[in-house]
């Protein structure tokens, strides 16, 4: 195996060589490997935050008929590298009152619940933090801890408005936490692990071809996950000032600001993993270095797909997000998991093109079964008219025979 | 390895403590989470892998936090200050602990008491052979379905119980 | 290695921490997280028993246990806390000393 093909665990055989050719017995020379890797795979995703928040600004600058950042560096790109040094200039302030442990743990645990995600997501063929034998259930398993980090943020800043945000963002996590789990049993039963790296592994054919509902349903999720819009009202800034994070200032503000952006990129990184096919294409287990460049392609476009969700698509209310979650996504997921469990069993796996007809029709009929209920229900529910409806001003030499004064 | 047990029971046992004995309701629930993640450490340790992820994924995204939002539901009537504890708190702490100390003797006469693990071998604890043994109908089927009726009978129970009855509704 | 008695000791000494918590507590939302205690213990022995005794064994009851103390402890925490809840809303208070409705 030469340096281009799979440069991480080269350097990592050199440098087992180097360490045992100075003496280190074979343990320590594991142990260190551990800390450089462990270090690395912390640090770097925390870097690529940087990059992360020029591009959202960026790309969202642009979905807005603005500029975006674009003094500092070419294309604004040290704009983010600034902005941090600012934050890390800036005074700490506690809150009278507060719980002081508490609301200082709160935006590590945050960080640290989107930075452990990183841990099983299997980067190529050949790197992977861990291979976890229950990779998918760790992953929601540090998404609780990272709701844990909110709720005491919400609770230790000694303030209404924080505590309502921390509510909101839990209440909504948990809620949308539900069709999650329901989704996820569908890749682990195509692939027949929980493993992240069988699960990446095991799709000779993507999972979003033979299961296109679910993975638009674990989309709709992750991103109610993340609390982008349009599930942000969480940090809805013109209802709660600005949620769970108001009393935060300086780094610790900082903390839940790249969770956040970090928590974006991730789920587009679980979102290719277990719908995508992961590292997973044309030569991706010879040149494993070629299998990352696959993942970062995939990861990115669906990454762009959330940004331009987060920029086109108005805000919810509460009881909308609520009603969607519980009465639209729970029901549709759990009738997405028991059809996909029998025609899967159903059609034999040899026959992929057949296996991804059937699965198609079958998505397809679930999906205009439960459009047609939806707007049944929602005809039912008819919004009552309150007013009615205003005449347009005009100006008065124009002459219309339209007798609301419509548009001439 | 001992050393990494040692610390985690010292862990689990220090917050469990506190989490009886916090003055704060509040902060008896965040000693709880510490609690409760050290259970998760000890399943690892004892190589349920799995178990200690559902551990985190039950008891600390759910149940704690269901504890926390109940605390702060009923937080106006709590008195935080003053004793949060019975008014012979101090006699339940000396039976229980001689209860124990008898309880840790006469555990101690069981032949198996010093047992040392052994290796575990291949393909035990495997996940897949605890999901057919669940659905098994000579193996746990029916506690399996039963518990899935609890469930959903203390999900409709919970709902009923605690939602707040609008006046003019029965 | 670690020996059996570590476990039971650790799991017994949880269990009557939350014993105690049950007992003395006056907030029945602490009293709760006493037993939360209590069925984490149950399942610190259930898992050890498993790992130290039946490791090598194809049945899994230990396992089987705990994966059921889970599902308890999850619908008793619900109705628990919606009890709780429940009589907070009729007489404004959490305190067990409180619930004496049934005193003659």
């Amino acid at each position: 195996m030469s340096f281009i093909a799979d440069p991480i665990n080269f350097i990592a055989r050199w440098l087992t060589a180097v360490l045992t050719g100075w003496g280190a017995s074979a343990s320590v020379t594991q142990l260190i490997l551990f800390i450089i890797s462990a270090g690395l795979l912390a640090m770097g995703p925390l870097v690529f935050t940087i990059l992360l928040i020029w591009v959202e600004r960026k790309i969202g600058g642009r979905f807005q008929d603005r500029l975006g950042p674009n003094r500092l560096g070419p294309w604004g790109i040290f704009q983010p590298i600034a902005d941090m040094l600012k934050i890390f200039t800036k005074e700490y302030i506690t809150p009278i009152g507060a719980d002081k442990v508490p609301f200082n743990l709160a935006p590590i645990l945050a960080v640290a619940a989107v930075l452990a995600v990183w841990a099983v997501i299997p980067l190529a063929s050949t790197v992977y933090g861990v291979n976890l034998n229950v990779g998918a259930v760790y992953i929601l398993a540090v998404g609780a801890l990272g709701e844990l980090g909110f709720i005491m943020a919400g609770l230790g800043s000694n303030n209404k408005y924080a505590m309502l945000g921390g509510f909101r963002v839990v209440a909504n996590l948990i809620s949308y936490e539900v069709p999650m789990v329901v989704i996820l049993l569908i890749p682990i039963m195509f692939s027949g692990s929980l493993g992240m790296n069988d699960i990446a592994s095991s799709q000779t054919t993507w999972n979003v071809f033979l299961a296109p509902l679910a993975a638009l349903i674990f989309f709709i999720t992750q991103i109610a996950e993340n609390a982008r819009a349009p599930f942000d009202l969480i940090e809805a800034d013109s209802e709660l000032v600005a949620g769970f994070n108001v009393e935060y200032s300086g780094l610790k503000f900082g903390f839940f600001y790249v969770a956040d952006f970090l928590h974006s990129a991730t789920a587009a990184l679980v979102f290719s993993t277990l719908f995508l096919g992961g590292w997973r294409g044309p030569g991706a287990e010879t040149y494993p270095v070629l299998g990352f460049v696959y993942l970062v392609i995939k990861s990115a476009i669906i990454y762009f797909a959330i940004l331009h969700i987060r920029f086109t698509i108005p805000r919810f209310r509460i009881d909308q997000m609520m009603n969607f979650n519980w009465k639209f996504l729970t029901p549709l997921s759990l009738v997405v998991l028991v059809a996909t469990a029998v025609l899967d069993k159903l059609v034999p796996i040899g026959q992929t093109l057949l296996r991804v007809g059937v699965m198609w029709a079958a998505n397809l009929l679930i999906w205009l079964i439960a459009d047609q209920i939806v707007k049944r229900v929602s005809k039912r529910q008819a919004v009552p008219e309150v007013a009615q409806p205003r005449p347009l001003a005009r100006p008065p030499q124009v002459k219309t025979n339209d007798a609301t004064g419509g548009e001439a | 390895m001992k050393l990494i047990f040692l610390l985690t029971a010292l862990v689990t046992v220090g917050s469990a403590i506190a989490t009886v004995s916090a003055r704060k309701i509040l902060h008896a629930a965040l000693w709880l989470v510490l609690t409760l993640l050290g259970v998760a450490v000890l399943f690892a340790l004892l190589e349920a892998s799995f178990f200690a992820v559902v551990q985190v994924l039950v008891y600390i995204g759910a149940i704690s936090i269901l504890i926390i939002f109940a605390v702060m539901l009923s937080r106006s009537s709590l008195v935080d200050e003053g004793s949060q504890t019975h008014r012979r708190w101090w006699a339940v702490a000396i039976v229980l602990l001689a209860v124990v100390i008898a309880w840790v003797a006469a555990l101690s006469l069981w032949p198996n008491w010093s047992t040392v693990s052994a290796a575990l071998p291949a393909g035990a604890g495997d996940l897949a052979t605890l999901g057919k043994q669940l659905v098994d109908p000579n193996g746990y089927l029916l506690p399996f379905e039963l518990s899935s009726i609890l469930l959903v009978a203390a999900l409709v129970g919970a709902i009923y119980t605690a939602v707040e009855k609008k006046a003019g509704q029965a | 290695m670690i020996p059996l008695s570590w476990y039971l000791i650790l799991a017994a000494v949880v269990m009557f921490i939350g014993l105690y918590g049950v007992l003395t507590r006056k907030n029945l939302i602490g009293a709760l997280m006493g037993i939360e205690l209590m069925l984490n213990s149950v399942n610190i022995n259930l898992v050890a028993f498993w790992r130290y005794l039946h490791a090598g064994k194809p049945e899994m009851d230990g396992l089987v246990f705990v994966a059921m103390v889970f599902v308890v402890a999850a619908a008793e925490t619900a109705v628990g806390l919606a009890l709780i809840i429940s009589a907070y809303r009729r007489r404004k208070s959490v305190d067990a000393n409180d619930m004496d409705l049934l005193k003659g």
